[in-house]
């Protein structure tokens, strides 16, 4: 997957709460076997609205995005992370995340950032004005930076270190195959069919 | 040893390792997989040259975007898309040697029916699925929940998953439920309390004489939709009922191996002094039947409320977007459509619920009905007793089985502006058809809604007419 280290870019405020994988990407765009051609589908209600945020420069090429409360709730879809990721996005900081969602954003390299929610409004207002919305994240220091401020951040050391180095989550479980087969011996069969 | 809850418990018996103290790497008794979100997993695991590691502990189905008309070849589906899926999915179960329930085994339905129609889960499992719903195997005591297809992709490979520790969670439903309050009253009250991400972050247990009351297919109903509060997990520690729900069923464990589960089965429950970080208590004699105002599962009331002043932008927005004005009855609310189905809310006991209300009625002259069972299993179970009759004579179409209008993946879509009474567990904007407004309730409130043209109290229809 596509490593984090640092990025500095254009945050784009998308403060409603609960925002749902099904208008993250709606369903038109998901009966395929592949993961391309996801960008055009992104927000696609959203964006047919002239004022929304990310039709609006500088937000129209905004990399970050400075999210409410639950972002991607609802379907476990992971095109949606897919297509954030073709559109541009490469980093979504909210007070909270659905768990799948957060699960795949891990998986593809997008950094979520689960943050208090009066960080995330500062860095919200922050991003609404155009000569302030280039922010700075350094996943090494887990802190993200606008102008002289800087905000901390917390992530586990596991998906720090997978996230740093852009690892092969697969990979990395293979490495552990002894403890997965010792496992296994011992483990009830309950369920094989 | 510290006292620990039911889900620490399967956690436990599950970890292959500790990676640090919120992460554990996880064995995966059962993986069940669908033809939507499964393809680019098993290309990933083509172009990497991985193969399945555990071919036996696979189950696929295909649910989500089959059309529910009767078709008699892959053929005749006319979206291009889907039919590309359905016929990928067979592909890959055919190289891997993975067992597949397609489109016309007599067996298939949505998935999180499919399972427990065939006795598959178990008390003490871990289930995973590349589908948010798969909490519903928690209402047996399995460890189950929803993941993406990079996961689903990780599973085939390694038959474990990385696993983020949850936050235990207790919601008590104490008391006891008054008449015609059904299960999805209860889960819709308890998300209405909690908000949409009131349990995030938390794997619930549903625990409480009102719980305990609820049949297996009830427990079903709650622990499928917590999902939309937020749950990560969902379980309830089995009993006698979950036994004997399973027993029977053709994959149901045999000989010693059911000996087994029935003397496991007695310690499958959080230890007294187990600690939950968050306990929310609901009084089941308070709940009314809920229908949602909103676009999220949370915004939702009991069905003799008025719509609510909104308090936010979010709140207005959906009122807007549902078309509705402050402090209307929510029963003069007109619908155009009626649907019965989802792996909330389309098995046996759901069908035989909301039959009890429209036996001897009509729906409503405009409105546009729909019956879709949860599996074919069920089908011909409810066809058996009949039901399939009572829904015809009341003029709700009887379809085949799949997830259909739950996510308007296949032809069955509403249209712009189009108001839904829907037995599902998604009130999102667009999710059952771009403009489609989407009233949330449960099934028998959909029959009830079906009948009268507009949001109704089920329970001033009385019995059957
Ligand atoms: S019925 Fe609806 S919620 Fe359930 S698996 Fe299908 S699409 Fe998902």
């Amino acid at each position: 997957m596509t490593p984090f280290t640092t990025h500095t870019g254009i945050a784009a405020a998308l403060p409603m709460p609960n925002l749902d994988t099904d208008v993250i990407i709606p369903k038109q765009f998901l009966k395929r076997i592949d993961r391309e051609g996801l960008a055009e589908g992104v927000f696609f209600d959203l964006f047919k609205d002239q004022e929304f945020v990310l039709n609006r420069p500088p937000w129209d090429t905004a990399s970050i995005l400075i999210c409410g409360e639950n972002f991607g709730c609802g379907s476990s879809r992971e095109y949606a992370v897919w297509g954030l990721m073709q559109w541009g996005i490469r980093a979504i900081i909210a007070p909270s995340f659905a768990g799948i969602f957060f699960g795949n954003c891990e998986k593809n390299g997008l950094l979520a950032v689960d943050m208090p929610a009066d960080d995330v409004e500062e860095l919200s207002w922050l991003a609404q004005d155009p000569a302030t919305a280039q922010i700075g994240i350094d996943l090494h220091q887990q802190r993200i930076i606008q102008g002289g401020s800087n905000w901390q951040f917390d992530i586990p050391a596991a998906r720090k270190a997978l996230l740093l180095e852009g690892k092969d989550h697969i990979a990395c479980t293979l490495e552990h195959e002894t403890e997965i087969a010792t496992f296994e011996r011992h483990h009830g069969s309950d369920a094989v069919h | 040893m510290t006292a620990r809850t039911l889900y620490e418990k399967l956690m436990d018996a599950h970890r292959v390792r500790q990676f640090d103290p919120d992460t554990v790497l996880l064995y995966v008794d059962l993986h069940v997989m669908n033809e939507y979100t499964s393809p680019q997993a098993f290309a990933g695991l083509h172009s990497a040259k991985r193969r399945v590691r555990r071919p036996e502990r696979q189950l696929a189905v295909v649910d989500h975007v089959n059309p529910t008309h009767p078709i008699r070849s892959i053929a005749e589906i006319e979206d291009a898309g889907g039919r590309l899926q359905i016929e990928t999915l067979a592909e890959n179960c055919t190289r891997h040697g993975i067992e597949l329930i397609d489109l016309f085994d007599p067996r298939q339905g949505i998935e999180h029916v499919v399972v427990p129609d065939l006795g598959l889960a178990h008390p003490g499992m871990t289930i995973l699925c590349g589908d948010s719903h798969t909490t519903t195997y928690g209402a047996f005591g399995a460890l189950a929940y929803g993941i993406g297809t990079s996961e689903i992709e990780h599973i085939l490979a390694t038959q474990c998953i990385d696993h983020t520790v949850l936050k235990p969670m207790r919601v008590s439903i104490v008391g006891t439920a008054g008449p015609g309050i059904t299960a999805k009253d209860i889960v819709m009250a308890v998300i209405a309390r909690i908000g949409a991400d009131g349990a995030a972050g938390h794997a619930v247990e549903f625990a409480g004489e009102a719980v305990e009351a609820l049949e297996v297919e009830g427990r079903m109903t709650l622990c499928n939709m917590i999902v939309e509060g937020g749950a990560r997990v969902a379980i309830i520690a089995p009993d006698a009922k979950v036994l004997d729900y399973i027993k029977g069923r053709s994959r149901a464990p045999q000989g010693a191996d059911w000996q087994a589960l029935v003397s496991r089965v007695q310690g499958m429950r959080s230890d007294p002094q187990a600690v939950f970080a968050k306990e929310v208590t609901v009084d089941a004699g308070d709940i009314a039947p809920l229908v949602t105002w909103g676009t999220s599962p949370d915004q939702a009331l009991p069905v003799m409320s008025d719509v609510p002043q909104p308090k936010t932008e979010a709140e207005a927005r959906a009122l807007s977007y549902m078309g509705l004005t402050a402090g209307q009855p929510l029963t003069s609310v007109r619908i155009d459509r009626a649907f019965i189905g989802s792996c909330t809310n389309a098995r046996l006991s759901d069908l035989r619920a909301a039959a009890d209300v429209l036996r001897g009625r009509r729906v409503a002259e405009g409105v546009q009905a729909i019956c879709v069972p949860g599996s074919k299993t069920v089908r011909a179970a409810a066809e058996a007793e009949g039901l399939d009759k009572v829904f015809l004579a009341a003029g709700f179409e009887w379809r085949g089985s799949g997830c259909s209008m739950c996510l308007a993946m296949n032809d069955d879509v509403a249209k712009p502006g189009e108001r839904l009474a829907s037995s599902t567990n998604r009130n999102f904007e667009g999710r059952q058809g771009q403009g489609a407004r989407t009233h949330l309730m449960s099934p028998t409130m959909v029959a009830a809604a079906a009948i009268t043209g507009h949001l109704t109290d089920v329970r001033i229809l009385g019995g059957p007419a």
